[in-house]
C-alpha cells in the first residue's frame, strides 16, 4: 500500500495505482487519472458511466463491462470508443474503484 | 510513450459447446486489458461463426471422461456417465441443456451474443479458406463480424508478434 498525491489530495493506492478507498475519490482526481489513461477530456457520456459504476460498485469493486452496458444502455462499441483499450478497467481506475471481478 | 500493444491470436478448431467458450472468455478478457485480439476459425471451429450453427453447439456425454454424474445433479463422487447411457437418444441434448443453464445462471451470454461483444470490442475474426472449401461454405454463411476468408499463410502473416493460442 502506498499513497500518492493526485490533484492536491493525498490518497491511498494499490500497486497498480487504483484507489483503495472509494471515499477518497473526487471529480478532480477522476479528471487527473483520465488524463493519465489517455483520455484528455471527460465528456457527459464519460461521467454517466463513471457515476453509474460508483453507484453500482460491490465491495468497492467496479461492475464488469457487460454489467455496465446492460445497466447504462451504452453499447460495447461506444464503451470501447469512450474508454479505449480496456473500458471496464479504465473506468474502475478513473472512478476510484477496484478492478471488476468476473469473466463477463 | 510508444508502448507496443500486446497481441493475442486464437485458433478455434473445435465446434462443441465446451470448446467454443475458451476463446470467447479469454478473448474478452484480453480486450478488457487493452490487448489486440484476432481469432481464426478452422475445421469444426467454423460452427462458432456459422449463423445457422452458432447457437446450436452441443456437448456429448459419450466418451467424455470428465463429465461426471455429479454434473447431472446426481451426487455420486467420481462416477462417470456410462457410455451405454450416453448413447441413449436425448442424452446429448440433455447434457447441452444442463451446460447452457449453468452458463446462463452465471450470466454468461450465449455464443452468438458473446461473439458479437468481442467484435464490438474490436476483435478481428477470420475463417479458414481450406475449411470453407472443404465444407462448401460461403462468406454469407458467417456472422457479420467475420472480416474475410483467409489461408493459413495469411493468418501467420497477420499474427506476427502475437501470442498464439490453439483451441
Amino acid at each position: 500500500m502506498t499513497t500518492r498525491m493526485i490533484s492536491g489530495k493525498t490518497v491511498q493506492v494499490n500497486e497498480e495505482g487504483f484507489l483503495l478507498s472509494p471515499d477518497e475519490w473526487t471529480k478532480e482526481i477522476a479528471i487527473e487519472i483520465a488524463k493519465e489513461e489517455g483520455i484528455p477530456e471527460l465528456t457527459p457520456a464519460h461521467w454517466k458511466v463513471i457515476e453509474w459504476c460508483r453507484q453500482n460498485a460491490t465491495n468497492g469493486r467496479s461492475p464488469t463491462l457487460r454489467q455496465i452496458t446492460a445497466g447504462t444502455g451504452i453499447s460495447t462499441k461506444e464503451m470501447f470508443a469512450l474508454f479505449p483499450k480496456g473500458p471496464a478497467k479504465k473506468v474502475a481506475h478513473i472512478a476510484g474503484l477496484g478492478k471488476p471481478e468476473g469473466c463477463v | 510513450m510508444a508502448e507496443e500493444t500486446r497481441k493475442m491470436a486464437f485458433i478455434c478448431s473445435k465446434g462443441t459447446l465446451d470448446m467454443a467458450y475458451p476463446a470467447l472468455v479469454m478473448g474478452w478478457a484480453a480486450l478488457g486489458n487493452g490487448i489486440d485480439v484476432t481469432i481464426f476459425f478452422t475445421f469444426w471451429g467454423m460452427d462458432i461463426i456459422r449463423k445457422s450453427r452458432q447457437d446450436h453447439l452441443e456437448i456429448a456425454p459419450v466418451g467424455n471422461t470428465s463429465m461426471k454424474m455429479s454434473m447431472m445433479g446426481i451426487h455420486a463422487d467420481n462416477a462417470g456417465i456410462p457410455n451405454a447411457i450416453g448413447v441413449l437418444p436425448g442424452m446429448t441434448a440433455l447434457a447441452t441443456k444442463l451446460m447452457k443453464d449453468k452458463m446462463q445462471a452465471l450470466g454468461v451470454p450465449p455464443v452468438s451474443e458473446y461473439l458479437q461483444m468481442l467484435v464490438d470490442g474490436g476483435a478481428k475474426l477470420y475463417a479458414c479458406k481450406l475449411s470453407v472449401d472443404m465444407m462448401g461454405l460461403k462468406k454469407e454463411d458467417f456472422v457479420d463480424g467475420v472480416i474475410d476468408i483467409v489461408t493459413a499463410a495469411d493468418f501467420i502473416d497477420m499474427t506476427e508478434g502475437a501470442q498464439i493460442i490453439f483451441i
